[in-house]
């Protein structure tokens, strides 16, 4: 019996010594009230009102108003909203990101999670590289992300095309118009499953190991030990990396837009919501319309990312 | 201590699981545990291969790009994606890109430095200030700001871009490196890192120690918080150059001057040369060009990885 404790005793003690600082944090802030702290959130919030309230306040005024060659900016009230609700090409594109989000997501916070527990479990030869090597994705800019794995989708040098060729095989060209949500997925996937791997590797680190011992005390296996400390553990992490990859998928742009160039006949000009914005600005000078479509999507984003952060937060019982 | 090392039994672990109930046999079993389970477990070799294949499509990519970079264009056409080209023209074609038309590239370059200097340092300048304000100070607006900015996060990019634009158009600021710089500035998740991590990182009790000395608000600031902020703000420096860096969508609708490009926007361009009318395909200089933009991020994460990891995992206990 004696003997069984020695070896625990060590662990012990190390989380022993850092309660006391654990328990300094866990205090509240003991400063009065004041207005002092303002000092130093005003230069932030200053800006912050300059690129953020002022333009989403403008997009709000300008979509009560229809600009027109002849006739000039008239008020139209809720003119644009009720248009963009009847619009097909608008819900063209939401049907799609939310296809994209329904699928995309799951896969790629599946594989992170995956990666993360893998990692973090230290039965890896060279963790250390693998954590490194699987975010270096996420140091790569969106453009060349999608330049890289456009090219390699490509019929011209890609090496879809040399596969088929060698193996004789015949995959469909990923850029085709069947496929290009899947290849866009994949690339958005590729570009954030090692960030999505470190915001939960980042959280089981901060499980304390007297808690594994606790575990090992009483017999857990290591798929107990997941299911019953580890996924817990990490709820919040998980609900604010859902959060933000709901709002990554509502906001897809960039690939498609990049992809645009490779693929011109797959991407219409209504794509994604973000897309038809842009374009419908951009291009078609219909700003005000524009401005409504934008609202009712970051209107629609927030909803949906408001609902999954109150289940995420109530599943953990 | 001897004990734990004495007992090297890696493999009895798993058959007598199960059935270990009482104490006595649990004992030996745990010990056996203890040495290779909680603090450094078994290396697994099938773990490790199953992790190996995130490894390789997230790394096989990047190999192309490499290999790719190292061809001449008609090599690029003709060859299998991983295999050498004919001739090894890497140096070339480095060459090339920097020359290309009266070296853009390095104008571009030169612009996304000065978009990283400004609007990544700033960004983080103020999420470090509003940070360690929101996480020391209770003051009147608190929970509004909570609120305010969260909610900022889930506006679509279009939604602000676009009365961006519009807005910044009547100041006249389009087409000026501060249309790339001002909105920069605002980071909400270099702000929350930072709120988080000073909750942790800077004592309360030592701050009133300041205080007690007689040291003013900003001082303490300075001499007490800025040292121990150091990790959160080479993590949130990171990310927010990061993101100023590989932004694509602001820069893309605020600057019609091609020689205000960042370097992402450079590349697209020269990409969509190919598709233009006339225009001459430079997939060459795209690849290049890429493997150029790519390396110095790359090489800062791994030069500071204990720096921001550390960051990351703020308040971490295991380690």
């Amino acid at each position: 019996m004696t003997q069984a404790v020695v070896p625990v005793s060590p662990a012990g003690q190390t989380t022993e010594l850092k309660n006391p600082r654990r328990g300094d944090r866990a205090k509240p802030a003991r400063a009065p009230r004041s207005w002092r702290g303002w000092g130093f959130v005003g230069p932030f919030m200053l800006v912050f009102a300059l690129v953020f309230i002022a333009p989403i306040a403008y997009s709000l005024y300008i979509s009560v108003f229809r600009t027109q060659l002849v006739g000039g900016t008239q008020f139209v009230g809720l003119d644009n909203y009720t248009r963009a609700f009847g619009d097909p090409q608008f819900w063209d594109g939401v049907g799609r990101v939310s296809l994209f989000l329904v699928i995309q997501v799951p896969i790629m916070l599946g594989i992170a999670m995956l990666v993360a527990l893998a990692i973090d479990s230290g039965r890896l030869y060279g963790k250390d590289f693998f954590r490194i090597a699987v975010f270096m994705p996420y140091a790569v800019p969106a453009v060349v992300a999608a330049l890289m794995w456009g090219f390699m989708y490509g019929p011209r040098f890609g090496l879809v095309g040399y596969i088929n060729d060698f193996m004789g095989w015949s995959i469909p060209n990923p850029l085709g118009p069947q496929w290009i949500l899947l290849a866009i997925g994949n690339i958005v996937t590729w570009s954030f499953v090692g960030y999505n791997m470190l915001i939960f590797y980042s959280s089981l680190r901060t499980i304390p190991t007297s808690l594994y011992e606790a575990a090992a005390l009483d017999g857990a296996k290591e798929h107990h030990v997941i299911r019953h400390i580890k996924m817990p553990a990490i709820q919040g992490s998980i609900a604010v990396a859902l959060i933000f990859s709901i709002i990554g998928s509502f906001q897809l742009f960039n690939e498609p837009s990049i992809l645009q160039k490779l693929a011109p006949n797959s991407i219409t000009t209504y794509f994604t919501p973000n897309l038809y914005t842009y374009n419908l600005s951009f291009s078609g000078q219909q700003y005000n319309y524009a401005a409504a479509v934008a609202i009712i999507m970051g209107v629609f984003t927030m909803v949906i990312a408001y609902v999954v952060q109150l289940r995420g937060t109530r599943k953990d019982a | 201590m001897t004990t734990t090392a004495s007992t090297p039994r890696p493999t009895g672990t798993t058959a007598g699981d199960a059935a270990a109930t009482t104490p006595r046999s649990a004992a030996p079993r745990l010990r056996s545990r203890r040495a290779h389970s909680v603090d450094k477990p078994r290396r697994n070799v099938l773990l490790t291969v199953l992790t190996a294949i995130v490894l390789l499509y997230a790394l096989v990519p990047l190999a192309w790009l490499v290999i790719s970079s190292s061809k001449t264009q008609a090599d690029l056409l003709s060859t299998f994606g991983f295999a050498p080209g004919s001739s090894f023209a890497l140096f070339e074609n480095i060459a090339n890109t920097l020359a290309y038309n009266d070296g853009i590239f390095l104008r571009w370059l030169a612009n996304t430095l000065l978009y990283v200097v400004l609007g990544a340092g700033g960004a983080t300048l103020l999420a470090i200030l509003g940070g360690y304000g929101l996480a020391k100070f209770t003051f009147p607006g608190k929970k509004a700001i909570f609120a305010v900015v969260i909610g900022a996060v889930a506006v679509p990019g279009t939604a602000l871009a676009v009365p961006q634009f519009l807005m910044f158009s009547q100041m006249g600021l389009t087409n000026t490196p501060w249309s790339v710089i001002i909105p920069s500035l605002i980071s909400p998740f270099g702000l929350y890192l930072m709120w988080t991590f000073a909750t942790q990182a800077v004592p309360t009790e030592l701050m009133e120690a300041a205080r007690m000395d007689g040291a003013s608000e900003a001082r303490t600031f300075a001499q007490v918080a800025l040292p121990l902020l150091a990790p959160g703000t080479v993590t949130v420096l990171l990310f927010t150059t990061v993101a100023t860096w590989n932004n694509y969508f602001l820069p893309l609708i605020m600057l019609k001057d091609p020689q205000w490009y960042p370097l992402t926007i450079g590349l697209n361009a020269w990409n969509a040369q190919a598709s233009t009318v006339g225009g001459q395909a430079i997939f060459d200089l795209v690849i290049t060009g890429s493997l150029l933009t790519i390396i110095p991020l790359i090489a800062a994460f791994l030069l500071l990885q204990r720096y921001w990891q550390s960051g990351l995992t703020a308040g971490s206990v295991k380690e």
